[in-house]
This record gives C-alpha cells, structure tokens and sequence, in this order.
C-alpha cells in the first residue's frame, strides 16, 4: 500500500512543481498587476500542496515523528515569510518571494530526506537569515553612500577570501572555510556580494579604460586567491560576474570579446598551471578512468540520475547516498533520482525563472549603479546553477559548488537569501520611485493647473523655489514610505 | 531636477527599459545555457541513461533487489539456464540447472558477478510486468517480477562442443553462420556457478589455469595458420584471381637472412594457391608476402577484416592485434604472413572471420542475446542482428570458399572430418608461441556449408601436444554428435 502512495506522490509532486514553474513564466509574462496578484496567490497554494505531499511520504516511508515536526517549522515558515513581506514591504516582488520559498522548500524537503538533522539546521539559518534580509532593503534606501564604497569593497573582499585562504583548514578538496561557534563558513560566499558592490561601485559611472584596468586588477586578485586555493567555483562565478559587469557598464562590444578572449586564456593557463584543474577535466572527459578516485563521485551522481528515469523513484525509494557530499554538491542529482528527471527539469527552469525576475528587475531600475548589481547578483546565481547542475550531469566539468537555496550548507543559503533581498531591496526603492513619480507628476499637472488659474496674478516666487519646494514634499513621501 | 524631467519620468523609465540591450543580450546567454543544459538532460535519459544502468560499476540496484525477483536466463529453447528459486528456507537463491557447462557465459551473480548475470544485471532486474500486475503486486506485498532473458545459447550445441573439447584447456565459440548469433561458447577448465563461494579459494589458485577466464572472447592466441585467410584475402584483393600463383616448395623458404620451414620439413612440390591454402604451406605463403604482396597489402587486409577494433558482444572481450609495418624485415614479414609473428587474435574473432566468407563477405556482429520477455512471456524488446559490414569482395569470398572446403576435402584437416555427415569448410592452424618447450596452440576454423541452419565454429586447444587431439578433430567430433542426433 506503501508503494502505491509513494507511487502516486512523485506524478503529484512534479504535477505541483511542473504547475508552479508554468505558473511563474505566465506570472513574468503577465502585463497587468491584477492578473500578477491572482498567480501569485495560486502559487503559495502549489508550494502548500507541495510540503504536504512531499512530508506525508516521507513520514510514511520513515515514521519518524520528527519529520511532521519539520512540515510544521517549513509550513510556519513560509507563511510568516509572505506575512513579514506583505506587511514591510507590500510593493515587494512576489514572484521572487515565491521562487525563493518554493526552492527552498524543495531543499529543506530533500535534506529532510537525507538527515532531519541537517533539516533543521538549514531551517534555522534560513529563518535567521529572512528575518535579518528584512533590514537590507531599508540599508541601501537609507544609505546612499553605499555608492563609494566600491574600492574598499574590494579590499574587503580580498582580505576576507586572502585570509581564508592563509588560515582556512581545506575541506573537502575544493572549499575554504573558517568555523565560527560549530558553524563553518565560506567567505567565498559572502564576497560575491562585496565583490559585485564593488564592481558596480567602480563602474557606475566611469568606464574608461583606465578605470575598467583597475577593475580587472582587483577583480583579477580576487579570482587568482580563488583559483590557487582550488576553489575553482567560485573563481568561475567571480569572473563570469565581472565579465558581465563590465560589457554591460561600458556597453562596448569590444569589452565583451577581451572577455571571452581573456576567459579562454586564462582558462587555458589555469589548466597547464594546476594539476587539480586538469584532473577535473580529465575527470569530466572519462570519469571511469579514475573510478576509484575521483571519478567515483561524478559517476555515482550519473547513476543516480539514471536510476529514476523520467519520473524518479519515489522518496526514500532510491540510493542517492551513495553519492559523496549529496546533500551538498550532488543535490540535483539526488532530486533526480527520487523525484525524477522531470523534476529536474522543472528545477532548472525555475532556477532559470528567477534569473529573469531577477534581470527584469535590473532592467527596470533607473539608476546606473542599482542597475549593475541586480544584474551582477543574478548574474552569480544564474552561472552558479548553471556550474552546479552542468557539473552534476557531466555537461561541463565538475567544480563543487552548491545549488543556492537547495544544497545544504549555512553560508550558501544564508548569502542566496542576502542576495535576493538586496534585488528585493532594490525593486522596492524603483516601486516607491515610481510611485512618487507619479504622485509628483499628478501634483505637478494640479500645480500647472493652478498656475493658470494664478496666471493673472504675480508670481510668489521662482520656478527655482517650486522645484525645492517638490523636492522637500518627496522627501516627506519617501520618509512616508519608509515607515513601518 | 527640471520640470520636464518629473513630467515624462516614469515615461522615460519605460522607454530605458527597452534600450537596456546589453541586458538583455546578457539574459539570452545565459537562457542560452539554460536551455542547453535541459536540452542535454533530455539527450542524456535519451541516449546514455541505459548504458549507465548496465554498467558493471553500477550495484544499486541492489536496492531494487529488495521488492525484485531476478528474471531467468534461457537458452534459445526456453531450457532455464538460470533462474532464482526459494530454497526450503524460503530464502531466495540463485540455481543454475547446467552446473559448469555455461560456466562463463552465463556467469554467476551472488559472490559478486560475471558473464551475462553481471552485464544483463539491469535487465533482470527490471521488471515490465503489466500496471494491473504492479499495483496488485503492490497491494498484497507480492514481489516484482524481472524480465526473463531468452539467449542464444544452443544446450543441444553447447554440450556437443563441451564433450567434444574432452576437459582439454581451450575454448569453442560457435556461431549461427546466418546471423551470428552465439550457439555455443564454451572456455575450459571451468566452474560451477552453483558454489563459486564456496570453491573461490581453489578457483583463485595459481595452478587452477584461471577458470573465469572466458577463453573464447578473452583469450588472445597467435592464430597460426587460421590466419592464412587474411594473407589469402590480401592477394586475392591485389590480383583478383589465382591463375598467376605458382610456387614449388621444398620444404623451407628463405629470404635473407632468415629462414621458414613448413611443418615437418614436408615439401609440398609445385603448388597452386588452391594447393598452398589445403596443405598450409609455409614456404608458398612467406613467399607470397616477400614477394609478391605490396608492402601494407597484408596490414589493409587485417584491417578490413577488423583486427585492433573493438567488439561490443555483450560480454567483456579482447582485441585482436595485428602490427607489421612497411619497415619490417622480412623475416617478421613471413612470420606474420602465417600467423606467427606479432599477431594476437580471439577465437570469435577468426570465427568472425570465417562468417564474413560464408556471408558473401558481410561481418555479422555476434550477439547473446536473442530477446527479452517479461513473466507472462510476452515480449519486451527483441535483440536484432548488427552489421559490422562487407569486409570482403564476393570474389574473394568464393575463392576463400573453394579453398576452405579444399583443406577438409583434401587437405590438412581430410583425416579428421572423413566420418562428418555434413560438409565443411574451413582451415587449420598450429601455432607456437613463446616459451612454448614443443607446446603448441591448435586452432580450427571453419563452417558448414549445407544452404540450411549453417554454423560458424572456431576451436583452439592450449598448449596442444602431439597426440592429443587436435583442434580440427574437436570441430568433427562436435559436429558428429550435434548431426548425429
């Protein structure tokens, strides 16, 4: 009878998940708020759907009462995350609240699967982090500052991923981390955020060549710590990033051919450099050479999504342990296996939805400097899914990094949540903008109006005077605006 | 701030939100990835996915073992070679009803695994029963069924090449000569799959002439004479016909420095090329090679008939090797021209060989497997015939053809096929080998030639001594007691 839900719950988690990832492209595609807001109260009942069944068969394959435990913590958590948004920050994007929650939904399940214990612990830092991300959009209203700080954010960064790479114990082969009270974390994480401030810092409004020179500088030391402390990732992430960066901010094709020109030597020196780039390739063309080394890990990630087929086994049916460090690097391929290739797919385009929430964000934003960070930020999430899941299925050449808001790990989750609400931050600040544009453009058509009607008789003051006087009533609104 | 500014400002905003073209640029690269990435999840389930299930790496589906009972192997009459019963504990256990006469072939599956057990493991495992089948299966905790393979394997035949091999180390592998399928294939000494646990220590030791070793796939061997049809080929391909063939033997051959001998010193006299391929006369051939071949004849001809490539027989198997390049001296040259030499090959592959000449020179791939049925015995998928391609011109073919059936009508194997009741073509072979102290590998190679349910054979016996029965005389025998019933 077991074997009969479990059955039925995979065709219903992927049915949940297919409905939701279609229910986000039609919701990017929606043209009127209306018809936004009615998909997106129809998502939260998909992602509910979800938990529900996704727990229910865990708790029937295990009959471990901790796993209702875990629902409840998911199901709270995911209310008072729409609650805290739509009271703080009603004009926030739904979408990206939902696309975050949804994936973190599938994570907080699969790690459930794996170890309740870990579950928790990624519940825990998940909550932590949302409640602290709630402060990040206020901060970058607030202090406009922010905009200078391109250069120390790069010192910043570097000393971090330099300090860690002088202290850190190696982990794992791939990753540097300093443990801080049990927690061990990745600094690498949290500089991708310093590293775009700083990119976009430095380029918002300068982009000769002397300064995109100091750019690829700092960015280039940035990269080059990465690359000798074998975290290969991240190295790929932070140049990705700064490539894009910098073809976007300089809008010159030429930049973009320097890029990809520089991307494919340095990619060529890095592997006549350092043996362990070139095991990751070889690794990648025949995984079975070396199946007793490193290629075991890869080809047991190939089994595993083999082993499900299109619609997956079912939960607790497979035996994705088999894969070292599944819960972290090799999740996609344990959501593979369980819940299907199907599934998979689905992920990968949600993944791919909220790249475009995110990009449609940026390209919405008036401000140069804004612009670039939603863009660098989705720029780091998208090519680390991209590292990550073509890493996994053997697309491209393994590199170890995690599946944002997916994987297990504090640092990952914690950052990907930051991540997301500084974008939030900054859809926030264009909503409210825009709304006082509009509030400014109503006064000034009233104002015109009365202007005419006062036209006869003489003015009380200069047009100079007017303007103050608006700005002063839009700063008032947007100290409305800011309290809650 | 002006005026005109705030007026078009949100405007203005939508109009920039259109010229952001580097972002969207941007966008569609990474859609681009995207996309290219599911795209290759679809290739990879598509196309790789099977391959990855099958591989011998693979054991997790020692998960599905669990709620899966492993589905039989049967010969191609339906006869159970292997299938998983409950023993009076009602413990599930492996039974296979031959006991060694499949030993490697088959293989065996509970002390880790071999033969077909190990590379069809996914297949058994997979069970095709019908939905109904399934869910009442799951309502009443009834065990999966797994898919039954129906091999090719001939019991009839496979026990007429066992006896006929008489407990000599060696192999047979024979062939249907229409569709290469696998008739027989048998390797000796051998095993019982039934206690491979219980006998491993002895199965494993030094002196036990390593039984698992599936000689007829596996084994590379110097294929001697046997590959005289491959030098033949080579002229046959360079001159067309045999009109212009002459040699008279003496005995021994010499080119240079060095010199061959034919077996026992015996001078063939004046020979045509009909007459050198029946009496496999040493001397005609190096003669041919030194003489008369061009120089990379030999090796395009070893290469057509797919010496160092690779064959996917659904079992683990060996290369054969052929190297001789145009600076070898002559000496190397006629060691290679009659099979001595560098030369390494399997037995199914010169039997490969010998079915391309009875194919009108069309290589067959062999196979196993014939098809897979699930438990109601309705068929699931059905294993065709792959071709490997013509690798010989049909005039060659029925030149080969003609001189194969000189060398058991009146050449060197007339003495042992005189009492066989069908005809044969085929050749001979003695091969030394290093450190060989008068040991020497017997090789038979050949097929019926009837028109109706032909077979293909290739027989070697190791480190044959004189005496002994011969390759060519293992051949009649098995072909006596399977055409004799």
């Amino acid at each position: 009878m077991i074997s009969i839900i479990v059955e039925v719950s995979k065709y219903l988690l992927l049915f949940f998940m297919l409905m939701f990832t279609w229910d986000v492209f039609r919701a990017l595609g929606a043209s009127s708020p209306e018809v936004r807001a009615r998909r997106i109260g129809g998502q939260i009942a998909l992602m509910m759907f979800f938990n529900c069944v996704g727990y229910f068969v865990l708790y029937i394959q295990t009959l471990d009462v901790v796993i209702i435990g875990i629902f409840v913590c998911v199901v709270i958590y995911l209310i008072i995350t729409q609650l805290l948004f739509h009271i703080f920050y009603s004009r926030a994007s739904f979408i990206l609240v939902n696309v975050m929650s949804m994936l973190l939904s599938i994570g907080f399940l699969i790690q459930t699967r794996f170890d309740t214990g870990n579950a928790v612990k990624q519940i825990i830092i998940a909550a932590a982090a949302t409640i602290i991300s709630m402060f990040i959009p206020v901060i970058i209203r607030k202090w406009k500052g922010l905009q200078n700080f391109g250069i120390p954010c790069a010192i910043i960064g570097i000393l971090l991923i330099g300090a860690v790479f002088a202290f850190a114990k190696v982990y794992s082969g791939g990753k540097l981390s300093v443990e801080i009270g049990g927690i061990s974390f990745q600094f690498s994480e949290f500089v991708k955020i310093t590293f775009v401030l700083f990119i976009a810092g430095m380029l918002k409004d300068i982009t000769t060549f002397g300064q995109v020179m100091k750019v690829t500088v700092l960015a280039g030391i940035h990269v080059i710590i990465l690359v000798i402390s074998t975290d290969l990732g991240a190295a790929l992430i932070y140049f990705m990033a700064y490539i894009v960066m910098v073809c976007v901010a300089t809008h010159k094709l030429r930049y973009t051919f320097l890029g990809v020109g520089g991307m494919a030597v340095s990619a060529y020196a890095a592997y006549r450099l350092f043996s362990h780039v070139r095991v990751r390739v070889s690794v990648w063309r025949d995984p079975f050479q070396d199946y007793q080394g490193m290629g075991y890990q890869i080809v047991q990630g190939l089994f595993s999504i083999c082993a499900g087929g299109w619609f997956g086994t079912g939960l607790m049916n497979g035996s994705p342990e088999s894969i070292p460090l599944v819960t972290e690097d090799f999740i996609f391929a344990g959501i593979c296996e369980e819940m299907g290739i199907l599934f998979g797919i689905c992920l990968i385009a949600l993944c791919m939805g909220l790249y475009l929430v995110i990009v449609n964000i940026a390209m919405k934003l008036g401000n140069n400097f804004y612009k670039l960070i939603a863009l660098g930020l989705g720029t780091e999430y998208a090519f680390q899914v991209f590292l990550t899941i073509g890493g996994q299925t053997k697309f491209i050449p393994l590199t170890g990094v995690t599946l944002p808001l997916v994987s297990y790990g504090g640092s990952s989750v914690m950052c990907t949540i930051f991540m997301l609400a500084i974008v939030q931050g900054l859809y926030v600040l264009r909503k409210d903008e825009d709304i006082q544009e509009e509030e400014a453009y109503e006064e000034e058509i009233q104002r015109e109006q009365q202007l005419r009607t006062e036209q006869r008789k003489p003015k009380s003051g200069t047009g100079e005077f007017d303007t103050d006087d608006m700005e002063r009533r839009i700063e008032e609104e947007t100290e409305k605006s800011l309290y809650w | 701030m002006t005026q005109t500014t705030w007026k078009d400002g949100s405007r203005r905003r939508q109009k920039k939100a259109y010229t952001g073209k580097a972002y969207v640029f941007a966008s569609y690269l990474f859609l681009f990835l995207f996309v290219a990435m599911i795209a290759y999840m679809v290739y990879f389930q598509v196309n790789e996915s099977e391959q990855l299930l099958q591989s011998p790496y693979n054991n997790r589906l020692t998960v599905q073992q669990k709620n899966t009972i492993r589905g039989a192997l049967l010969a191609n009459d339906g006869s159970i070679l292997a299938q998983t019963v409950n023993d009076e504990n009602g413990n599930e256990v492996r039974v296979y009803n031959y006991g060694s006469l499949f030993a490697q072939t088959v293989g065996y599956t509970d002390y880790g695994n071999a033969g077909l057990e190990a590379t069809q493991n996914y297949i058994l495992m997979d069970s095709s029963e019908t939905i109904l089948d399934h869910i009442s299966g799951d309502l009443t905790d009834r065990k999966r069924q797994g898919d039954d393979i129906v091999t090719s394997l001939d019991v009839a035949m496979q026990t007429a090449a066992y006896n006929a091999l008489g407990g000599q180390k060696g192999a047979v592998v024979v062939l249907d000569a229409d569709t290469s399928k696998v008739l027989a294939s048998v390797s000796l000494p051998d095993f019982d799959p039934n206690t491979v646990a219980e006998d491993w220590e002895t199965l494993n030791l030094e002196d036990s002439g390593s039984p698992f070793l599936n000689r007829g796939l596996q084994g590379l061997y110097e294929p001697g004479s046997t590959f005289k049809i491959v030098t033949t080929l080579a002229y046959l391909n360079e001159f067309g016909n045999d009109a212009d063939f002459h040699f008279n033997c003496t005995g021994e051959y010499t080119q240079g420095t060095y010199t061959i001998h034919c077996s026992g010193n015996t001078a063939h006299g004046e020979q045509t090329l009909a007459d050198a391929f029946a009496n496999s006369c040493n001397c005609a051939f190096s003669y041919m090679a030194t003489e008369l071949l061009d120089s990379d004849a030999l090796a395009e001809a070893a290469a057509s008939v797919k010496f160092n490539q690779d064959f996917s027989f659904g079992l683990p198997s060996s290369t054969s090797r052929y190297s001789l390049d145009k600076t070898t001296k002559d000496g190397l040259t006629m060691q290679t021209a009659i099979g001595q030499g560098d030369t390494l090959a399997t037995p199914i592959h010169m039997a490969m060989i010998a079915q391309s000449v009875y194919n009108n020179g069309e290589m067959l791939l062999p196979s196993f497997i014939n098809q897979v049925q699930n438990i109601n015995g309705n068929v699931v998928k059905t294993q065709g015939v792959d071709s490997l391609g013509t690798v010989m011109s049909q005039n060659a073919v029925s030149y080969l053809k003609s001189y194969m059936r000189g060398v058991v009508e009146r050449g060197t194997a007339s003495g042992a096929f005189a009492d066989v009741p069908v005809t044969v073509c085929g050749k001979t072979g003695t091969a030394e080998y290093q450190n060989n102290d008068g040991y020497v590998h017997s090789w038979f190679v050949g097929f019926t030639d009837t028109g109706d349910n032909d077979i293909v054979f290739a027989v070697i016996i190791e480190e044959a001594t004189e005496g002994e029965t011969t390759a060519a005389q293992v051949a009649a025998n098995m072909l006596k007691e399977y055409y004799g019933q």
